[in-house]
């Protein structure tokens, strides 16, 4: 009998809201996009340059209902179909987070379905999953506005941070870069656009840390860029900020493609996945194909940007794997901001 | 009819269950503790115990401030995601208007259910019972204590205060209330999480996904962006 027995298939729920995008997505057997909506709250935060945690809590509760009901409408399936309710644990804004967490426990409870807190960070690697098969061991290089990590994974579900920010993450400095040469928020795709537009003429430095650390830093840079502006006006001249974008930009990529291409061979994978809401950053794209994408010993995976900045299918996709592993949470489920990625790792 | 309450508004934490006309389950904690990890399971457990299901419920009732921002937004992301999934109405209620109902049932005079919203201020309004009704006589509203206590002195009735918070505004109060003043006794200062289940019962419910706290306060930084915009049209 059992070997007849017909593989039915998983439908993950997934749900996020660390920051300030109200979203929710319905997964089929871990790879497959049945509904991904997205409500983001972009447009109210411009006014106050950046994401207020207060009014972040108070949009999500107005759309969390709102976008539940549309991604359940655009995968066409209802509550008895779910295999178990993926959501975002942490880290991120804590009340924000709570959002999130409690609705995905009041559905939890309310049809007697499993619920899967799942780390944004793994999350966001597991958008890649949604491209292409994984293949370990793989490296991650995770880039957003709150995030600078090197991940390694010698198999599903289980995570190694084997670098990450010591003070600013690299979103972070484009941000307040973007701020200095007044450009709006958020600033990083206007940093990169005019980056383009520009020469990496002017010297500004590479922080690699000790020898032989995967850790990243750009606190000094974001001093350097704002010494550069300082002495310039002092003495009259003026910046070209198309130059100052390049130069920046050159700054932070060398240092983020140097030291991925180290891991990469140190750690022999055979895949390198590029997640977060930098991926969008073209000049990051680029640098990594010009690196990697002729080498035939290794994977070059950048999902494409709906998937990269902050949604729910990617933490369906990641709930998938987790619940396959046997991680469950229960009903006293709550938001962690400063959540760590290898609670995952005890399956 | 199955009636879920839910009260997370301040520190106290109460679940309740009403069954036509009776009350069948009641959990109260009045504890520093979190909300977010506490509720579904005092939920689960008190439906448990009284052998109700979730789809067994016919209507939920939750407190929807003011209060604590995150400690209202937790009881109104439940109780609005629980209506919504399982097809049920929802209906909203004061947060100050349960301790008003929890406290105030036999008392003649006007009732002022309060909680402390720091320097000087408090979440307070003004109900009453009438023929057996509570009804609102001042809309809920943050002021200051003694501001407060001034406008309650031009009232001709005795004004009972209920809120586990009275201790930091007792004596303000007193002094301009003298004995006009009277103030509830220490066992009915927790919101009645049944009072909020029957306050919730007759009512009509509300459009689910447009309902959210009634926080009373903007936030701050849109206060304070909302203050410079006004500054630039002048
Ligand atoms: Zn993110």
């Amino acid at each position: 009998m059992g070997e007849f027995m017909i593989k039915q298939d998983q439908w993950i729920m997934g749900i996020e809201t660390s920051c300030d995008e109200t979203a929710v997505a319905i997964i089929k057997n871990g790879r497959e996009i049945a509904a991904n909506i997205v409500a983001s709250q972009i447009e109210s935060h411009k006014r106050f340059g950046g994401v207020v945690p207060e009014i972040a809590s108070r949009h999500h509760v107005e759309q969390i209902t709102i976008v539940l009901e549309e991604a359940l409408k655009q995968a066409g399936i209802t509550y008895s179909g779910l295999s178990a309710i993926a959501v975002t644990e942490g880290p991120g804004l804590v009340g924000a987070l709570l959002i999130g967490v409690n609705a995905a426990k009041a559905i939890a409870f309310a049809h007697g379905i499993p619920l899967v807190g799942v780390h944004h960070i793994a999350g966001h690697i597991y958008a890649n999953r949604l491209v292409e098969e994984m293949q370990f061991p793989l490296l991650s290089l995770v880039v957003s506005g709150g995030h600078t990590e090197l991940v390694y994974m010698k198999e599903h579900g289980h995570f190694e941070v084997i670098g990450e920010t010591r003070d600013d993450a690299a979103g972070e400095a484009y941000d307040k870069v973007a701020r200095i040469l007044d450009l709006p928020y958020p600033g990083g795709p206007h940093i990169d656009r005019l980056a383009h537009e520009g020469k990496p003429s002017i010297k500004l430095p590479r922080a690699w840390l000790e020898e032989g650390s995967y850790d990243f830093s750009f606190s000094g840079l974001k001093s350097a860029v704002i010494n550069t502006v300082h002495n310039a006006e002092q003495r009259g001249k003026k910046i070209v900020p198309e130059d100052l974008a390049a130069s920046f930009q050159q700054s932070v990529i060398d240092v983020l493609v140097t030291k991925t291409e180290r891991a990469v061979e140190e750690y022999k994978v055979k895949q390198l996945l590029l997640a977060g809401g930098v991926a969008a950053n073209k000049g990051l794209r680029s640098a990594l194909e010009d690196k990697f994408a002729q080498n035939p010993e290794i994977k070059l995976t950048i999902p494409p940007l709906s998937l990269c900045t902050d949604n729910a299918a990617m933490i369906g996709a990641a709930g998938s794997i987790l619940f396959e592993k046997g991680h469950q949470s229960g009903l006293d489920l709550n938001g962690n901001p400063g959540l760590d990625i290898t609670i995952h790792n005890y399956k | 009819m199955k009636v879920l309450s839910i009260d997370t508004s301040n520190y106290p934490l109460g679940v309740a269950l009403l069954d036509e006309e009776k009350v069948i389950g009641e959990y109260i904690t009045n504890v520093k503790k979190n909300h977010s990890i506490r509720v579904m399971p005092a939920i689960d457990m008190l439906m448990n115990d009284c052998d109700v299901k979730p789809a067994d419920l016919d209507k939920i009732v939750v407190a929807k401030g003011p209060g604590s921002y995150t400690g209202v937004r937790i009881g109104v992301t439940i109780a609005k995601t629980l209506a919504w999934t399982l097809n049920k109405p929802l209906v909203g209620i004061s947060s100050l208007e349960i301790f008003a109902a929890s406290a105030g049932r036999y008392f003649n005079g006007v009732i002022a259910p309060l909680f402390d919203a720091r320097r000087g201020q408090i979440y307070t309004g003004l109900y009453q019972y009438k023929e057996g009704s509570l009804v609102s006589l001042l809309k809920d509203q943050l002021l200051l204590s003694k501001d407060w206590a001034a406008k309650l002195s031009e009232q001709n009735e005795k004004v009972l205060f209920i809120g586990n918070d009275l201790p930091i505004h007792r004596a303000v109060l007193e002094e301009t209330l003298k004995n006009q003043a009277i103030f509830a006794a220490l066992t009915e200062h927790n919101p009645r999480p049944a009072e909020l289940a029957l306050l919730g019962r007759d009512r009509e419910g509300e459009e689910i996904h447009s309902f959210v706290p009634n926080y009373i306060r903007l936030a701050e930084a849109e206060a304070n962006w909302l203050e410079v915009k006004k500054e630039k049209k002048l």
